[in-house]
């Protein structure tokens, strides 16, 4: 019998599918915080969501049938839902609203791991060399600079700023090896956002969001978002590359242990490079998150 | 009887032919998962499956030959020690703190891998082990409990002809002995050897597996029908306190090993080599390229010399001493008096002269003995098949040292002999070339050499931080004209530093115990934190920048630039 999610968890906004992907009067299930939920769109294309009572992927549904609704808001081309009382706003990420960026979902990747640890793996440049070898990283090239992290009080999100890594090619159009400057937040125990140079536009920056949905305390599903500036890749050229950087990350993430994230800071061992980890593990700590990691025992 | 996370007992692991060079196998005895692989020199590695860093297994890693290298981050670690060598996120830091991933005791015997829990039993051949030659058998996995399937190896044993119960799991049936690995509380090995080496090996493996199979057949049945044993929860041990922070700059151990003088020999005209080993034939600790020991000399004295190991090679240390004439008593004592096993006590290595991994070219020039570190740096790229250059200089061909370890590197190796300054300086000039992105010369040589690789490469558009060299004396006049107050914060404790004294001196003399070695600002040992006051750097063991930081001093030669100074001691 899995435990009850603590009350953080199960307060938050959880990300379940990509909007546009849930069949009209279809079901589709999957799971939340070890509950099993039904999904499906109705005729005007609005999502609903319900916990599950023994229905059947792909069974057929009127969506107005369904009387006890969880909380549903669908944001950044996905469909998110609540456990709990959502209290919070979902985070903004304000770049999404401009007209002219591409935004896509790029697909959900199913991982046999916790969604923190997956979110820390997305805060890590050091393994760039080593698991996504010559696209984001490439042997020799393999220092982590210093860069900045802070907890930010007012926003309730970890930050970290001037993140560099020299990037075999950064661009379709790069020859050389260049230097690309990164910001991360996490605005969410389970999600994060990156801003990235933008090869086409100096003065703006790529986004990508990774949202991880807790299956249970050990799988999640990472729901990958782009907003980008790109007006020469189709979406199959810039889904795919995502793709290819998850289907590399996914491996190794499975093959870690313990497979939640251990907040006691005795249980690995950190170096410079991982100061926006450190960062992450102590605010998931303060928060009082016992999903998906092993608390510090007290 | 239970099976227990602490049982000392030695049981196989894995055959030897599962271990072929550059493979990690990934193996499991009482719940722990193991990555178990072969180095280069034949030594076999039993360390718990997981990084220290991310937690990956080191099982999807890759075996370098003499070093593992985690897939995740690239992290080195070494042959035997299981010692961490280079962590690639920060190249130009040598990894100051110990970190040494948990590993188990092993033992190859009779075809067999064998391991343990814990080292609280030493290894102990079976009875009857000895004066036979054991044929390994195939294999055989089984998912029931180790204790079931040692019952039902017990029953293949026919009437008239009782199964031996032999202790740790293994039961004797005529010719043949089985050991039972227990994998976990629900899953098992049988590893089976038989005496004698068989006429045909084919049919003896094909006769034994067929047997084996149908027992597994059998016991597995059973084991469905019970309710299936609760897995073993084996914990991960916690790193230490030390680890679990991020010291900026980490204060070096004044501990020190007892090493005996293994071989003495002479390497070439006035370079005598000397290799020193564990009393006890234990493994040395882990050390690093271009990383050196203090040798404590039968007169008192201490010096430095640099290591020229390859990756991995903690059997012994192998230094080069200079034979010099005019030398006073240092490297003197060691080549004339030192013999063949003698006993010395050495430092742990320290690192001041680290190697980065991360360059598209790196140059390594040696002048005379300088060819030591460099040796250990060439060694290290080699073996991880980076590209590199060693230019090395000599007077006379004589005095080329350690030429047969040289002879088997691959990298581009150049002898240089008998060049005069300017010759020297033109070829060096010459091999440098124009600066380029990541590339990175390592310089090791008498102190002019060194001022002029470094102004021959500065001129050339080499930055300093791609300039790397170490000096083992400080042969700066040292002005100890200043006077000065020196707080003591954590021995509350005030002290009046006056002109002609050393800091050292002055807390000595009030009663401290504070270690040092060189006493000249070129070692390392006295380094101490600095709390408040600007330090009037004198030494040659601080880089640039950690100079600049102005957190710690050298107490044997640096000073006071201002009226007081307080230091974290």
């Amino acid at each position: 019998m899995p435990k009850a999610p603590d009350p953080i968890t199960r307060d938050l906004w959880h990300v379940v599918a990509a909007t546009n992907e849930l069949p009209i009067g279809q079901i589709e299930t999957t799971l939340l915080l070890d509950r099993r939920i039904a999904l499906t769109r109705g005729i005007d294309g609005e999502p609903v969501a319900w916990l599950a009572t023994g229905e059947e992927n792909g069974d057929e549904i009127d969506s107005e049938t369904v009387l006890d609704r969880l909380p549903v808001r669908t944001a950044y081309g996905y469909t998110w839902t609540c456990l709990g009382t959502p209290s919070a706003e979902l985070f903004p990420i304000p770049e999404f609203a401009e007209p002219d960026r591409v935004n896509m979902s790029c697909g959900s990747i199913g991982i046999h791991v916790s969604a923190p640890r997956a979110v820390e793996n997305f805060l890590d440049m050091g393994h760039f060399p080593y698991v996504h070898t010559d696209i984001l990283g490439s042997e020799p090239h393999t220092e982590v600079k210093e860069y900045d992290v802070e907890v930010s009080e007012e926003r309730d999100e970890v930050l970290a700023t001037k993140c560099k890594f020299m990037q075999p090619r950064a661009a379709k159009s790069a020859t050389t090896a260049m230097e690309v400057e990164y910001v991360y937040r996490v605005p969410h125990p389970f999600c994060s956002v990156l801003y990235k140079s933008c090869p086409e536009d100096e003065s703006r920056r790529d986004v990508i969001g990774i949202f991880l949905q807790p299956m249970t305390e050990e799988t999640c599903r990472a729901h990958l978002l782009q907003s980008m500036i790109d007006s020469t890749s189709t979406i199959t050229d810039l889904r795919r590359f995502q793709q290819t950087i998850f289907g590399q990350d996914k491996p190794i993430l499975e093959n870690q242990y313990p497979k939640k994230l251990p907040l006691d800071p005795r249980s690995e061992t950190p170096i410079r490079a991982d100061k926006s980890a450190i960062a992450y593990r102590r605010w998931l700590s303060q928060k009082g998150i016992t999903y998906g990691v092993i608390p510090q025992a007290s | 009887m239970p099976l227990s996370l602490s049982d000392p007992t030695w049981y196989p692991i894995a055959s030897s032919e599962d271990l072929p060079f550059r493979h990690v196998y990934q193996g499991q005895l009482l719940g722990r998962e193991l990555a178990v692989w072969r180095a280069d020199d034949g030594n076999v590695n039993v360390w718990e499956n997981r990084c220290l860093h991310r937690g990956v297994r080191l099982s999807i890693g890759i075996n370098e030959g003499q070093e593992l290298k985690c897939q995740y981050h690239g992290w080195r670690y070494a042959n035997q020690s299981a010692g961490c060598t280079y962590i690639p996120a920060h190249p130009a830091d040598a990894p100051s703190r110990r970190i040494e991933n948990r590993k188990y005791p092993v033992r190859e015997a009779f075809g067999l891998i064998w391991s343990a829990a814990n080292d609280d039993q030493p290894f102990a051949p079976f009875d009857g082990a000895q004066g036979e030659d054991w044929f390994p058998l195939r294999p055989m996995p089984v998912d029931a409990a180790p204790e079931d399937v040692v019952a039902g190896l017990a029953r293949l044993a026919p009437d008239d002809q009782p199964a031996d119960l032999l202790p740790g799991m293994a039961v004797r049936l005529g010719a043949a002995v089985f050991f039972v690995q227990p994998v976990d509380a629900g899953r098992a090995v049988i590893r089976g050897l038989l005496a004698g080496q068989p006429h045909d090996a084919m049919a003896a493996l094909r006769h034994h597996n067929e047997t084996l199979t149908k027992l597994r057949d059998r016991l597995e049945r059973a084991a469905a029908r019970k309710p299936a044993p609760e897995p073993l929860q084996p914990v991960f041990e916690k790193v230490s306190a030390e680890l679990s922070t991020m010291p900026d700059i980490a204060v070096p151990r004044g501990n020190t090993i007892t090493v005996v003088v293994k071989r003495k020999w002479k390497s070439a005209e006035g370079v005598i080599g000397f290799e020193l080993a564990d009393r006890d034939g234990r493994y040395l600790p882990t050390f690093q390229p271009g990383a050196h020991i203090d040798v404590h000399l039968p007169n008192g004295l201490v010096r430095q010399y640099s290591l020229t190991n390859g990756p991995g090679d903690l059997n012994s240390y192998v230094i080069g001493v200079k034979q010099e004439s005019a030398s006073k008593g240092g490297s003197k004592v060691l080549v004339e008096t030192v013999r063949e096993g003698d006993v010395l006590a050495i430092s742990e290595p320290r690192n001041n002269f680290p190697l980065r991994r991360d360059a598209t070219r790196t140059v390594l020039i040696a002048g005379g003995i300088g060819i030591t570190p460099l040796l250990s740096m060439a060694r290290f790229l080699d073996k991880s098949s980076l590209k590199y250059e060693l230019h090395y200089f000599t007077r006379q061909s004589e005095r080329l040292a350690f030429s047969s370890e040289l002879d088997v590197l691959h990298g581009s190796i150049d002898r240089h002999v008998g060049l005069g300054r300017e010759a020297i300086t033109a070829k060096v000039a010459e091999v440098l070339g124009p600066y380029q992105f990541a590339n990175h010369v390592y310089i090791c040589g008498p102190g002019t050499m060194l001022e002029m690789v470094q102004q021959t490469a500065s001129a050339l558009g080499w930055p300093d931080e791609a300039i790397h060299f170490e000096y083992f004396q400080n042969d700066k006049v040292i002005d100890a004209s200043s006077a000065f107050d020196v707080e003591l914060a954590r021995s509350a404790m005030t002290l009046h530093v006056p002109a002609g004294r050393t800091i050292l001196e002055t807390m000595r003399e009030a009663g401290l115990t504070v270690p040092s070695s060189c006493e000249q600002g070129a070692c390392g040992t006295c380094l101490t934190g600095v709390i408040e006051g600007e330090v009037d750097h004198q030494d040659v063991y601080l880089n640039k920048t950690e100079k600049a930081s102005n957190t710690c001093i050298m107490t044997c030669v640096s000073r006071a630039k201002g009226p007081r100074l307080v230091l974290d001691i």
